[in-house]
């Protein structure tokens, strides 16, 4: 039993498992998905649900992620609460409805399984899928373990759904590290989920309104900037409905999630910033270096998008070096994303923080504790001499 | 000229919330070609009609009478289709 007294049940679930059980305790009334490593056993899992007469749900099985991706537009634009999940290239594929699905407004949500993008082709993790598409009008949040993946998956339904946001939203969680790994997670009564999520309250669907209209016209120079703008200003009302949405399952769950997580970082000299699975690892390093007297310290980025900028201003803003750990390249660019935004959050503090980037773990190449005690020493060095001889580095390359 | 809505006003995620707003929308201003019709030629069997992806056939009595060249692309379908050779295709300008 939870402290909140809602009477859960701790199970060993992988990550896919977790986020199965997840959608089937939402019961979404469709599901359109195409199998790809590492997400396959996520809905394979989720199948057996549906074969099993466990939900309701409509489960299309399409020829592809593009089809997949747009069936659930269609779905969502008829009025469904509509659930999906990919990983990688079936990511890429689903590309431009990505775009789509967000400028209609419809609050779909999709579990991305971390998975390098090809080529050379792999199936491991890095985050060079979700993170290509941080500009496509989705909300992305990364889990660290699999209770997370269950958690911000439920929290991310509502806050898509609320009204004044009604975007689409992604919850990421590193492939195989995550998805195939078994953790305890601790799961709530299905009634608690329902109730939680509520009935599903479209803004437009086309099968349930009376009135006929059209969805998806064209859209010139006349008022493509001004739904673009509409747009923008649901990106601008999702920071309040995830801390409403968070607020409302901590109740329940007792579990807190903010849009980031600071660990032994108040006083840190040193702050190295992580997403997903990782943050375990490098919260790990910080109790290590803090044995042997180094102020280290590490921020968990949970949401990417909409970037919480002012909290990571605040939560940084105090540290001599930050260290930003991103599991992507961006090639030409100068840092990757999480490097890159996270520099621009500091630009207006007073005492702004050096900033380096340490680019590791692509196609899954392996990143323990020894790599981030590497990119810790180098960041010691830069707070204690005031000089970057490097921005950009690499972890773990031969 | 009519003023333009703000973000504010319109119906979110593009949509158009009348129905049949398509006939408000001129697409005649689209053609190169335009349809004449062979009165003479026609027999009305309003082929061109089934065809005409724009709804642009006039029929008035069950008779081809016309087009609809406020709507009409000029797409060429129904000169195409026609049995009887009785709608040529002009260029705009030499009409």
């Amino acid at each position: 039993m939870a402290k909140t007294g809602v009477k859960t049940v701790k199970v060993p679930l992988a990550g896919n498992d977790a986020a199965a059980h997840a959608m089937k305790q939402v019961n979404p009334d469709v599901v359109a998905a195409y199998p790809i490593t590492p997400q396959t056993e996520l809905m394979q899992a989720f199948a057996q649900f549906v074969a099993d007469g466990e939900v309701d749900t409509e489960l299309i099985t399409t020829e592809s992620e593009h089809s997949a991706m747009s069936a659930c537009v269609g779905a969502a634009a008829a009025g469904a609460r509509t659930m999906t999940a990919t990983s990688a290239n079936g990511f890429a594929l689903m590309w431009e409805v990505l775009y789509i699905a967000a400028s209609l407004r419809l609050p779909i949500t999709m579990a991305v399984v971390n998975r390098a993008l090809s080529g050379p082709i792999n199936i491991h993790c890095d985050h060079s899928d979700s993170m290509g598409a941080r500009d496509a009008g989705w909300m992305q949040m990364y889990a660290e373990n699999p209770q997370e993946a269950y958690d911000l998956w439920l929290i991310a339904i509502k806050a898509a759904e609320n009204h004044d946001v009604l975007l689409p939203a992604m919850v990421m969680y590193d492939g195989f590290i995550i998805s195939h790994t078994m953790e305890v997670v601790e799961i709530l009564p299905d009634e608690a989920v329902k109730e939680y999520v509520g009935p599903y309250k479209p803004a437009y669907a086309m099968l349930l309104d009376e009135k006929p209209f059209t969805v998806g016209p064209l859209d010139f120079h006349d008022y493509y900037f001004e739904h673009k703008r509409q747009e923008i200003e649901g990106t601008e009302h999702a920071p309040a409905a995830l801390a409403e949405a968070a607020a409302e399952y901590a109740k329940i769950s007792g579990r807190h999630y903010g849009p980031l997580e600071s660990y032994r970082a108040d006083d840190a000299d040193v702050v190295m910033v992580a997403l997903g699975s990782t943050a375990g690892t490098a919260r790990y390093v910080v109790d290590v270096l803090r044995e042997q007297g180094k102020a280290a310290g590490l921020m968990k980025l949970r949401t990417f998008r909409p970037f919480p900028n002012a909290e990571v201003a605040g939560a940084l803003g105090n540290a001599k070096c930050v260290v930003v750990c991103d599991r992507v390249a961006s090639f030409g660019a100068f840092g990757s994303p999480t490097f890159m935004e996270v520099r621009s959050a500091l630009y207006e503090v007073p005492e702004r923080p050096l900033v380096i980037n340490y680019v590791y773990g692509l196609g899954g190449r392996d990143t323990g504790p020894d790599l981030l005690e590497q990119a810790f020493a180098e960041g010691f060095r830069v707070a204690e001499t005031g000089e970057i001889k490097q921005h950009v580095g690499y972890l773990g390359v031969r | 000229m009519e003023k333009k809505k703000g973000w504010k006003e319109i119906p979110l995620g593009g949509l158009i919330t009348e129905a049949g707003n398509a006939a408000e929308y001129e697409t005649g201003s689209w053609r190169t070609f335009k349809p004449v019709l062979d009165q003479e030629a026609c027999n009305n069997c309003l082929i061109c009609w089934i065809f005409c992806p724009d709804t642009s056939i006039v029929v008035e009595d069950e008779e081809m009478v016309g087009f609809d060249y406020v709507h009409c692309k000029g797409c060429g379908i129904c000169a195409a289709e026609c049995p009887k050779k009785a709608i040529e295709m002009v260029l705009e300008q030499e009409e």
